[in-house]
C-alpha cells in the first residue's frame, strides 16, 4: 500500500531543502572532479570511523542496545498517534504550548508568527535538521527576522553562504584553511592574525557569538528525542551553543519531526548510549539538555513545541520504507559509505545526504522527485552494519528502486537489456552465443584487465564512470566441458 | 480539519489495521556490580579523558579541594590568581564546601552570571562509564545558566552519587527537572572532525571527588 494510493501527501515542492536541482549522477560527476573536496572528506571520514569503531568496540552489550533501539522505534511507530497525544498532554501540563504542522510551509508560518508575537527581529538557533529541511531561515528572513546559526559548522556554512553537506558536521567539506578564509572575510572585527589552528577558529566563533547569546530573546531548536510519558525534550550537543539557546532567551521554540517521540523515560537510556558513540565517536557528548515545559526561575518562561509532518506520514504508510523513520541522525552511515566519501553531501541535493538520505529524501518527497537517489549506492551494506538502530538501508534502497521502475510509463533501455538478458539466460543455445560474442570484446581490451572507457553506446553508459572487466579467455561452462566433458 | 486532526488522521490511515505492538527486548546492562572503589577510579579516568581535571579529597577537606580546583581553573593563589568575589556558588552548596568570600547565586537575571569567572555546584548523579555529571536544577546544582556562563566550572561529586552505567544514572533523576548532562568541558569536532575543547560553555571543568 502506498501513500499516494491512501491519499497521504508527501512534502510539498517549492519550500525547504529536500530536492536537488540536479540528478545525483550529474551532481556527483562535478563533485568527483574536486580534488580538494575528496581530500577533505577522505581525511574527516577516516578520522571519525576510527573513533567510532574504538568506542563502540568497548561496549560489551552494543548488540543488545542496538536491538533495543530498533525495537523501541518500531513499537513507537506502531502507536505513533497515541504517543504524540500523550506528549502533547504532558508538555501542556508543564506550561508549554504544542502546535501541529502538516508541512514545511505551515511550520514556517507558525514559527514566524510566534517570533513576531515576541517583537524580536533576531533569533538564535541550535543546529536542527528539521528546520533546515523546511527552509525556516529563509522563511524568517522573508519576514524580516534574522536567524543566527550558532553551531560552529552551521555558522561556517551560513557565513560562507554555502549549503550543509553532512548531518552532524555540515561543513565537513571545508578544511581548516578554507574555514579560516571564510572567518577572516565575514566576521566583523575578527583578529587579522587569525590562524587556521582549529582552537583559534573555535575561539573566533566564541567571541563572535558571545554577545549575541547574551542579548537573544528568542531561540529556535530541534529535538533529538521527546519522551511521551514525561513530556521531556532532549537536545544533544557539544559546544554549549545549544545550552545558551535553550537556557538564556525568554522564548524557546522547538521544531520536531513527529517520528522523534519515544514512549518512556527509560527508552532514553538506550539512545543516550547509542547516539554519541555512533555520531562523534565519544562515550558521551559534552552536553545533553533535558527539559519538560517551563521551569519557573530557570530557562525560557515561554515554550512552544511544533510537531512537524512534512511527508513523514507518507513514509509511515510504506511498511518496508517506514524503517527510515527510526533514524536518530547520528550520521554513522555517511561516514562509512564509499559513495558519500567520494561525492560528499551536496550531490544528494537534499539536507539528508548519504545512505539514510538516499532512503529518506525520496520517501518524504515521493520517489519521482528524488528518483536518482535510490541508485546512489553500491548496496555494500556498510551503512546497515554501523546503524545504531539497525535500519536495513540496502533493502529499502532496493524497494525504492523497484517502486521507481514500476512507476515508469515507458520501457527504459535498462529494462530492455534485462529482458534480453533474461531470455538469453533461459535458453542455453542463446546463452552460449552471447558468451561467445562477449568474448570478442577481448580484442578491444588489447590485453588490459579492463575494457576501454570510450566504448560505443549503450555500453558507454556503464563504462563512463565504472570499469568493465575484460571477458575471460574461456567461459566457465567451456572450461567445465573441457575438463569434465559435457 | 485542524492540522492536529489531519496529522493524526494521516497517521491512523498510514498504520491501517492496528497490528499488535512489537515486543521490546531490553537485554542490555542496567546495573554495574563493580566495587565502589573501581567505579571512582573509572569515573576519574573517563572524566580526565575529556581533558578535565579530577581532584580527590576526604569528606572533611572539601573546601581546600575546591580552592585547589579554582587554582587549577583560574590560576594559583587567592588574591593573586583569582578573586573570591569572581566565584559564584549554587545556593544549596553546603557551607563546608565554600571558600571564604565567594558569592552565592542571588537570582539576578541569568545573563548577569556571565560576569563571574567560575562557578561551584554539586551534582545529582555521576556516571562512571561515560564520565558524565548530571546537574538537575536543584539548589545544590543551581539553575542551568550558573554552570554555563562562567568560564570555569567546579563540580563537587560525593562517592555515593557515583553509579556505573547510563541506565542507573537516568533512573536516579527526575525526568521533569531541567537536567544538564556534562561530559567534560565544552568541545567541538566541527573542524576536520578533530576534537577541540572549549567553545561556548565553560572551557575548564574541574571535578572534586569526595571519597
Amino acid at each position: 500500500m502506498t501513500a499516494v494510493f491512501l491519499g497521504i501527501p508527501t512534502a510539498p515542492p517549492g519550500v525547504g531543502h529536500l530536492r536537488g536541482d540536479r540528478s545525483f549522477p550529474d551532481a556527483a560527476r562535478d563533485a568527483l572532479r574536486d580534488g580538494q573536496l575528496r581530500a577533505n572528506l577522505g581525511h574527516a571520514t577516516s578520522t571519525i570511523r576510527a573513533k567510532r569503531a574504538a568506542v563502540v568496540g568497548e561496549v560489551p552489550d552494543w548488540a543488545e542496545l542496538r536491538q533495543a533501539g530498533k525495537a523501541i522505534k518500531a513499537a513507537t511507530m506502531a502507536r505513533l498517534d497515541e504517543h504524540l497525544l500523550e506528549l502533547e498532554t504532558r508538555v501542556t501540563e508543564r506550561g508549554g504550548t504544542v502546535h501541529w504542522a502538516r508541512d514545511a510551509a505551515e511550520a514556517n508560518r507558525i514559527v514566524t508568527e510566534l517570533v513576531r508575537a515576541t517583537g524580536a527581529d533576531e533569533v538564535v538557533k541550535v543546529k536542527s535538521m528539521a528546520t533546515q529541511e523546511i527552509g525556516l531561515n529563509e522563511a524568517l528572513e522573508a519576514a524580516g527576522i534574522a536567524a543566527l546559526e550558532t553551531d560552529l559548522a552551521e555558522l561556517i556554512v551560513q557565513l560562507g553562504e554555502d549549503r550543509p553537506s553532512h548531518i552532524l558536521v555540515p561543513a565537513i567539506h571545508k578544511n581548516r584553511a578554507e574555514i579560516r578564509e571564510i572567518f577572516a572575510r565575514t566576521i566583523p572585527g575578527v583578529d587579522p592574525s587569525l590562524t587556521d589552528e582549529p582552537r583559534r577558529l573555535a575561539m573566533a566563533a566564541r567571541a563572535h557569538l558571545r554577545e549575541r547569546f547574551l542579548r537573544a530573546r528568542v531561540a529556535i531548536s530541534g529535538a533529538n528525542f521527546a519522551v511521551a510519558d514525561t513530556g521531556t525534550l532532549a537536545v544533544v550537543e557539544s559546544e554549549g551553543n545549544g545550552r545558551m539557546c535553550l537556557t538564556l532567551p525568554d522564548t524557546l521554540i522547538t521544531v520536531m519531526g513527529i517520528e522523534k517521540v519515544v514512549p518512556t523515560w527509560r527508552d532514553l537510556e538506550v539512545f543516550l548510549q547509542l547516539l554519541p558513540r555512533s555520531s562523534t565517536g565519544e562515550r558521551m557528548n559534552p552536553y545533553t539538555s533535558l527539559w519538560a515545559g517551563v521551569t519557573p526561575g530557570d530557562g525560557p518562561q515561554e515554550f512552544h513545541l511544533v510537531l512537524l509532518d512534512n511527508g513523514r506520514t507518507a513514509v509511515l504508510a510504506d511498511e518496508i520504507g517506514r524503517e527510515a523513520l527510526h533514524c536518530i541522525r547520528c550520521s554513522a552511515c555517511l561516514n562509512v559509505c564509499p559513495v558519500y566519501e567520494r561525492t560528499g553531501g551536496h550531490a544528494y541535493g537534499s539536507v539528508y545526504p548519504g545512505p539514510i538520505g538516499a532512503v529518506l529524501s525520496p520517501q518524504l518527497t515521493g520517489v519521482e522527485d528524488n528518483a536518482s537517489l535510490p541508485y546512489a549506492s553500491s548496496l555494500c551494506g556498510a551503512c546497515y552494519d554501523v546503524c545504531p538502530v539497525a535500519i536495513d538501508i540496502p533493502s529499502i534502497l532496493v524497494h525504492l528502486r523497484a517502486e521507481h521502475v514500476e512507476a515508469q510509463q515507458r520501457r527504459t533501455p535498462e529494462a530492455a537489456a534485462f529482458r534480453a538478458l533474461a531470455r538469453a539466460m533461459s535458453h542455453p543455445r542463446l546463452w552460449r552465443l552471447a558468451q561467445r560474442a562477449a568474448g570478442l570484446g577481448r580484442f578491444l581490451a588489447r590485453g588490459r584487465p579492463t575494457m576501454p572507457a570510450s566504448l560505443p553506446p549503450p555500453a558507454s553508459a556503464w563504462t563512463r564512470s565504472r570499469d568493465l572487466p575484460t571477458p575471460p579467455r574461456e567461459t566457465f561452462t567451456a572450461a567445465w566441458a573441457r575438463e569434465h566433458g559435457s | 480539519m485542524s492540522a492536529r486532526d489531519e496529522v493524526l488522521s494521516r497517521i491512523r490511515t498510514a498504520l491501517g489495521d492496528r497490528r499488535p505492538v512489537p515486543d521490546v527486548p531490553r537485554d542490555h546492562r542496567t546495573t554495574d556490580d563493580r566495587p565502589p572503589d573501581e567505579l571512582l577510579d573509572l569515573l576519574t579516568e573517563r572524566v580526565e579523558d575529556y581533558r578535565a581535571t579530577v581532584l580527590r579529597c576526604p569528606p572533611d577537606a572539601v573546601t581546600p579541594a575546591v580552592v585547589a580546583a579554582l587554582d587549577t581553573g583560574l590560576g594559583a593563589g587567592v588574591g593573586a590568581g583569582w578573586d573570591p568575589a569572581s566565584v559564584v556558588v549554587a545556593p544549596g552548596v553546603p557551607d563546608a564546601w565554600r571558600p571564604d568570600g565567594v558569592a552565592t547565586d542571588d537570582g539576578r537575571p541569568a545573563v548577569g552570571l556571565a560576569a563571574f569567572a567560575a562557578s561551584v555546584t554539586g551534582v545529582a548523579v555521576a556516571i562512571a562509564e561515560t564520565g558524565t555529571l548530571v546537574l538537575d536544577g536543584s539548589p545544590l546544582c543551581g539553575r542551568r545558566a550558573l554552570s554555563l556562563l562562567p568560564d570555569c566550572l567546579v563540580c563537587v561529586v560525593e562517592a555515593g552519587q557515583v553509579v556505573g552505567e547510563v541506565p542507573e544514572g537516568l533512573g536516579r533523576l527526575d525526568p521533569v527537572a531541567p537536567l544538564t548532562m556534562v561530559s567534560g568541558p565544552s568541545a567541538t569536532s566541527d573542524i576536520e572532525l578533530q576534537r577541540v575543547e572549549g567553545v561556548h560553555g565553560p572551557r575548564t571543568l574541574v571535578v572534586v571527588l569526595v571519597a
